[in-house]
């Protein structure tokens, strides 16, 4: 899970990492308030969760309370690659001597972690990264040695961090890496880390995921969860325990395992090609136990988006046997109802198919056509799909 | 032969009472795997029945070395213990440590990784977040169905579970050397490249079948390898060609690897190394079939 700015500052400065003072603001009013208690003069940020939010016109600064909430109502609402601004921060806004970056990563290649550091920050990462890679140190983090305070020297050192104020990056370095273990996240980022004219180093900015595996002993970490900016269908199917994307298609997908889920994606796209151009409509992994109740909850979700025009049910029996894949189907349609209202195609294979197969055609349910490779059942699914459009 | 996984293998499982733990044992058992014992420390001195078999519990994973002499550890155990079950493994210094456990925290993952390259890598770890191995007719395991089909020449390496099921049924009729589901978390202890070496060592297999799925640059690193030291032919499939962009990576992620993660970088990796990629899984197993007819 992603985190906006403000949430990843809010466990930085929990973590003792410096911030500077400051709070969100949900209206224009609020950004006025935050901005008197304040004092000085502000910058007003939209809290989006992607970058170039400067250049769109998503940061702004104000010497006055009145123009605070001028420019915040000019941020709230403003579409920044298709995200759009629901809060803004309000901070002290502050002057700048020196621009770092910082970060702590996972490095999958080398099956540990990462720390990344530049004395030259501020621009786009990708950028430097490319043009300047010399300027960029990228230090292996031993998982169970972790960071202290000669480590995070080591790592500021080789960022070329001038000497004034090496020390005192060497102990937010430390802190960061405290956030980074303590909070469960897969990645901290800093951009920029400045120093400024007092020689004061601060985190300006703050990006941070966390591993979601991670739930069971980070209670903390449901709150942070922007209920708001999630898809309606994306909340109910994960109410339900359901791994489920929305995708902008009209073939809705039931499959389980997420790589045979994918790979039903891919050979949906291509059918459509011969179907008016059909896609897609979601991503919906059952998992393993494909049970008439988890059928149901499915089903109900793919039909309660109204783009989809047909279902197409892709199920290899591994542990879940297919009668009772099979069963699951035939029982979710009876629970459905009169909600179940588009034409669905079913492809079954692997343990128990003879029977799974038997007992969709003793079903014999109207809406329900079987195929027998996976292939041909996208076809059909687009193909139906294509009619429906 | 076969890789990590042979009819001499002795397995055990950590998590053995509980219910996944328990209902694949029997399913181990049934396919013909030696399954020796396992453990938990609640419930050691204990017998468990499964599939008409009595097999003992143990407290660790040592005390079950030193009693039946296994060497390879299925586990089963929640996320939230999986950490220490890993770590005691890799201390008792089995062959081979197959983690099935999904949902484990990438830093506890990391913590037992680094462990075990601490300690010398005298352990193999298979997964997390994995279906495990099976080198058919001869031991399974973890959870791929055994019945999909038979023993035979191809090598399978895969991330996704049910990926595997499904290439192993189009290619029934010619059957497995082994097929490693080596899963599709961030950290993992057994790589393309790690089966892609063992394939290629292994004198029962005669040609690879890799599949692969976006996020990450572990396929190109695999192309990397295959151009290099793999001399068999190999065919691969990626999933997620047209899955949406920038789902779950990290733009800090893409510079480590300096690859987009996108099926197409993916592909034309592959291709460039010689492989041929299929399209779709039934492609991808024609065009091994092809290569397996014309090998000569």
């Amino acid at each position: 899970m992603d985190l906006y700015e403000y949430q990843a500052k809010d466990l930085f400065a929990a973590h003792g990492v410096p911030v500077l003072p400051g709070d969100v603001a949900s209206t224009p009013e609020e950004a006025r308030a935050i901005a008197e208690r304040l004092g000085q003069t502000v910058v007003i940020k939209a809290q989006v969760k992607t970058g170039g939010r400067g250049k769109a016109g998503g940061v702004k600064l104000s010497d006055t309370a009145d123009g605070a909430q001028e420019k915040a109502e000019a941020i709230l609402g403003l579409d920044i690659k298709g995200h759009i601004t629901r809060k803004v921060l309000v901070t002290v806004a502050s002057d700048i001597a020196e621009e770092y970056y910082f970060s702590f990563l996972l490095d999958r290649a080398n099956r540990t972690f990462l720390a990344m550091a530049s004395a030259e920050g501020g621009m786009e990462i990708e950028q430097l990264a490319v043009e300047r890679p010399d300027a960029l140190a990228k230090v292996p983090v031993d998982a169970i040695k972790g960071v202290d305070l000669a480590t995070a020297r080591d790592i500021a050192t080789q960022a070329k961090i001038p000497a004034a104020v090496l020390e005192q990056a060497a102990e937010v370095i430390v802190k960061l890496w405290e956030t980074f273990v303590s909070e469960d996240a897969t990645l901290v980022e800093v951009n920029p880390l400045v120093r400024d004219p007092q020689d004061k180093v601060i985190a300006l900015d703050g990006k941070v995921t966390l591993d979601e595996n991670a739930a069971f002993r980070q209670p903390g970490h449901a709150a942070l969860v922007d209920k708001d900016a999630e898809d309606p269908l994306e909340a109910a199917a994960k109410a339900k325990d359901l791994n489920y994307v929305k995708l902008d298609g009209q073939v809705g997908i039931i499959g389980n395992g997420a790589g045979l889920v994918m790979s039903t994606l891919d050979v949906v796209a291509y059918a459509g090609e011969k179907h008016k151009g059909v896609k897609p409509a979601n991503f919906l992994d059952i998992g393993g136990g494909a049970s008439a109740e988890v059928m149901a909850n499915g089903l109900h979700i793919i039909l309660g988006d109204p783009d989809v025009k047909s279902v197409f049910v892709n199920v290899f029996g591994g542990i879940t046997a297919c009668d009772a894949v099979a069963n699951g189907i035939v029982a979710a349609l009876q629970i459905l109802g009169d909600e179940a209202t588009k034409p669905l195609v079913v492809r079954l294979d692997g343990n128990n198919v003879d029977e799974g197969r038997r007992i969709l055609a003793e079903a014999n349910h109207p809406l329900v056509t079987v195929v027998d490779t996976m292939d041909n059942a996208a076809d059909k699914a687009a193909e139906l799909a294509a009619a429906g459009v | 032969m076969a890789i990590f996984l042979t009819e001499n293998s002795k397995v055990i499982v950590q998590g053995i009472t509980g219910s996944e733990g328990t209902k694949h044992t029997a399913r181990m058992l049934k396919s013909g795997t030696n399954v020796v014992g396992g453990v938990n420390p609640r419930k050691a001195g204990t017998k468990v029945e499964i599939e008409g078999q009595s097999l003992p519990v143990f407290a660790t994973v040592a005390e079950a070395i030193a009693e039946t002499g296994a060497d390879v550890s299925v586990i089963f155990v929640p996320p939230k213990f999986a950490k220490d079950a890993v770590l005691e493994a890799i201390d008792a210094e089995i062959g081979l440590a197959v983690v099935i456990t999904e949902g484990i925290p990438v830093h506890d993952s990391a913590y037992f990784w680094a462990h075990a390259v601490a300690t010398g890598h005298k352990t193999r770890i298979i997964g997390p977040n994995c279906p495990g191995l099976i080198s058919p007719g001869k031991s399974n395991a973890g959870i791929i169905p055994a019945d999909i089909t038979g023993p035979g020449k191809i090598g399978l390496v895969s991330k996704s579970g049910t990926l595997t099921y499904q290439m192993m049924y189009e290619l029934r009729d010619i059957g497995f050397s082994s097929a490693v589901g080596i899963g599709g978390d961030p950290i993992i202890g057994t790589t393309h490249i790690d089966a892609l070496a063992a394939f290629e060592a292994d004198p029962e297999t005669e040609l690879i079948v890799m599949i692969g799925e976006i996020g990450g640059d572990a396929e190109e690193r695999a192309a990397a390898y295959i151009k290099e030291h793999v001399t068999k032919p190999v065919v691969g499939y990626v999933a997620g060609f047209t899955a949406p962009e920038g789902k779950t990576m990290g733009h800090a992620g893409a510079i480590v690897s300096g690859s987009a993660g996108t099926a197409q970088a993916k592909k034309e990796a592959l291709e460039a190394a010689g492989v041929k990629v299929g399209k779709t899984p039934s492609e991808t197993a024609a065009l091994a079939r092809e290569l397996f007819t014309a090998r000569g």
